[in-house]
């Protein structure tokens, strides 16, 4: 039975990769590539021990961005503002951080916390919103993504805040060796490893702990899957609106730490701000689950770094972004598919021991 | 009704321009309501109003559409690609239509397949904006006078109207600068200078909205399908098909809404929605699922993003404030003699500040302009929630035979 429930949880996202690797192929056809040379290419560059480093620190941010949006889906919440909760969080940190010289540990810790009460706070503007007004968290933190970059934009733009970084883009003050986080190099030597790679291996494990393993996190499973019947039983939804927002905020905070304390320094305009939509789909891919949303964040960053020398070939890397699209497309839907071919198998597998019973009972 | 209707908005008119103008007294900032900035607030407002247009067709049908700002991604798209080699009309078509294909594609996922539509539409727009980028890559690269991220300009120009003889003597009398009078008129004066045909066409497919969808028995049948497809179902509506067609038509005006842009700037570029698809969505919770307020919301956007970008003097967006300001101690009045004291307590003191704000400050950065919009969205939903009223089965999967 076991083995069944994992065949067919692997089962659409297998179909889900095949497709939108049939449909990216007949693109490549259309604009007269090579199929085989596309494919041997990615593989061979995203193979490479470089890559594969680039790659680990990619979907570090992509897990973390998954895990916030992952910890919403699970109470039937739609966080659609990991972004701005995220560039809220990393300018919080930057600014905290580039104006302490502590120990390392300390530093990054306070960095840590910065980040995480930002964007708990900031997402908290969105439960506040539903619970005592009514307002869709759907639409509130789509709103609330605009203000937050409206705001970054000022304070980096005309605060002292902001100050004139390299290549004449403002950004945070840089932050000080000692407050980094830069990693090791153990797979390719002229990479590092973001030090937040384990960090957010240590959040994946707390995350499936706190959801599978504590009352909290089954009070917040159930609010999911029947709000009425949570609250029948004494859960109180409105306060489960708030941690549940408030959690996947904190997460949301982290999401651009492990670029700005592995790499920049410093949040310059230049900074990414829309790793919270790849969180949605890889949350997604992975059924949020934390295991299948490390697989997701694996793949969606392998397509993304291993498209990076199909130039060479005459060909865009954003066909990965198309194919990017296409598996999440594919894969909810199969998943759908797979959902109603069990329930249909389930009721005609019942159907047929009732009828086995009346026979017998006949008889 | 309808007179009540039209009271109401003339009402609603009056008062709107009635602030405007003490805002522009105070500030003796005739910039407020010129010629110009009216006829260029139209321009920004129009691909918003398609977009919050193309939401209501949706989700009156019961479909959630967050895959807008896709289906509006690939209207610029198919504007620039077409409009740069046959001409801005085979823009518009081209634009129409591939938004259509958005529309089907979240139609086949959404009411075929019964996938969560929220999820559905993010996918669209995650694939929508690799196939652009891919595409505009792929076409427009060699193309003389395009670009990796931009195409060649498109050929040809939609028709503006400007009828002078309104025009010329309205934005005298807006010079003028006489209290409500001169702001009528500059605001007149607006609706007839460089008018595009596109502007008029969105209007009329406003107008044209509100019959088919509340006048008609195919609007009843398709708004049933939104409100309980169930019963919808029982008394022989066919309930998909309507979905289906609703869905499609609201990518097709997603799609004009990007075809609107694109041709506005003259070619396509990549990125060059910038959010409108999800603007479009706030309009139309904004204007409660409905023609009118949508409208209504669409313009606001449209009318504070150009005070933000033809800023001259940096006194605009002081003016916004001053505005706001007077909006918000009006609604704070009217909670007080509904003996709503909390919420008005709360409208008066955030109006305070707004106005402590405007006399001590020289002028503001337009930051502050960039956000008001998404502020007052976040405002309105806050104070009105509970009077919205969406469409009862938005959002919820239907099954032919399912029971509820």
């Amino acid at each position: 039975m076991n083995l069944r429930r994992i065949g067919t949880s692997l089962i659409a996202p297998v179909i889900g990769l095949l497709f939108s690797l049939a449909i990216t192929a007949i693109i490549l056809v259309a604009i007269n590539a090579s199929v085989s040379t596309v494919l041997s290419s990615m593989w061979s560059y995203g193979t490479s021990p470089r890559a594969m480093s680039l790659m680990l620190n990619l979907a570090t941010i992509y897990f973390l961005s998954a895990l916030a949006v992952s910890i919403g889906f699970k109470m039937n919440l739609f966080n659609i503002g990991v972004n701005g909760q995220y560039v809220l969080g990393a300018v919080a940190a930057a600014v905290v951080a580039s104006n302490l010289t502590l120990p390392k540990v300390a530093s990054v810790t306070i960095a840590i916390f910065a980040a995480m009460i930002t964007g708990a706070l900031w997402a908290g503007i969105a439960a506040w919103l539903k619970v005592a007004r009514g307002v869709s968290e759907v639409i509130s933190t789509i709103m609330l993504n605009f203000i937050a970059i409206g705001i970054i934009s000022y304070i980096i733009v005309r605060t002292g805040i902001g100050t004139e970084t390299s290549l004449n883009v403002r950004g945070t003050k840089p932050i000080p060796e000692s407050g980094m986080l830069r990693g090791s190099a153990f797979i390719d030597p002229g990479t590092s490893i973001y030090g937040f790679f384990f960090i957010s291996i240590i959040i994946g494990i707390g995350y499936w702990f706190l959801l599978n393993r504590t009352r909290f996190g089954f009070d917040l499973r159930a609010t999911g899957k029947s709000a009425s019947a949570a609250r029948t039983s004494g859960v109180q939804s409105n306060r489960m609106i708030y941690v549940t927002m408030f959690l996947s905020g904190a997460v949301a905070g982290l999401v651009g730490l492990p670029y700005l304390l592995g790499d920049t320094g410093t949040y310059s305009l230049q900074f990414p701000t829309d790793w919270g939509f790849t969180g949605i789909a890889i949350a997604l891919l992975g059924r949020n689950n934390p295991l299948g949303i490390a697989l997701g964040a694996i793949l969606w960053a392998f397509l993304d770094i291993s498209s990076g020398q199909l130039i060479l070939e005459g060909v865009p890397r954003e066909i990965s972004t198309i194919m990017q699209g296409l598996i999440v497309i594919v894969v909810v839907i199969s998943y759908e598919v797979v959902r109603r071919y069990q329930v249909k198998s389930e009721q005609t597998s019942v159907a047929k021991a009732m009828a086995k019973q009346e026979e017998v009972a006949a008889v | 009704m309808t007179y009540l209707k039209s009271r109401r908005f003339i009402g609603a008119a009056f008062t709107a321009i009635t602030m405007l103008s003490i805002t522009r007294t105070i500030t003796s900032n005739g910039d407020l309501t010129s010629t110009v900035t009216i006829a260029q607030a139209l321009v920004f407002a129009s691909p918003i109003a398609l977009a919050g247009l193309a939401g209501i067709w949706a989700e009156r049908a019961g479909v959630i559409n967050i895959g807008l700002e896709g289906m509006m991604i690939l209207g610029t798209f198919g504007a620039g690609w077409a409009g740069w080699q046959w001409g801005v009309w085979a823009g518009v078509l081209a634009g129409v239509i591939f938004g259509a294909i958005g529309g089907l594609l979240l139609a086949v996922a959404a009411v075929t397949f019964g996938v969560d539509q929220i999820i559905a539409g993010t996918a669209i727009n995650l694939l929508a904006l690799g196939l652009t980028k891919f595409l505009a890559i792929v076409l427009f690269t060699d193309a003389p006078g395009g670009g990796q991220a931009q195409s060649p300009p498109i050929k040809g120009d939609i028709p503006t109207f400007t009828i002078d003889s309104i025009v010329e003597p309205l934005t005298s009398l807006h010079e003028t600068g006489i209290f409500f009078i001169s702001d009528l008129a500059g605001i007149l004066a607006g609706l007839f200078y460089n008018l595009s045909l596109l502007t008029i066409i969105t209007f009329l497919l406003f107008a044209m909205t509100s019959y088919l969808l509340w006048k008609t028995a195919f609007g009843l049948r398709l708004r049933s399908a939104g409100e309980n497809p169930w019963a919808a179902d029982s008394l022989g509506v066919k309930v998909v098909q309507f979905k289906y067609a609703a869905v499609v038509f609201s990518g097709m005006l997603a799609g004009l809404g990007g075809a609107y842009l694109s041709i506005a700037s003259t070619i396509y570029r990549n990125g060059n929605t910038a959010g409108r698809g999800f603007i479009g969505l706030a309009t139309m919770i904004f204007g409660d699922w409905r023609p009118g307020g949508t409208a209504a919301g669409a313009l606001m956007f449209g009318y504070i993003d150009t005070l933000r970008l033809i800023d001259t003097g940096n006194q605009n967006v002081k003016g916004l404030i001053l505005l706001g300001a007077i909006i918000l101690f009006a609604i704070g009045g009217l909670m007080l003699r509904k003996a709503k004291r909390n919420s008005a307590i709360g409208f008066l003191l955030l109006g305070s500040v707004m106005i402590g704000a405007y006399f001590s400050a020289t002028s503001f950065p337009p930051e502050v302009a960039q956000v008001a919009p998404y502020i007052t969205t976040l405002l309105v939903l806050a104070t009105a929630s509970q009077n919205l009223r969406p469409p009862a089965a938005d959002g919820i999967p239907y099954r032919k035979g399912d029971n509820h």
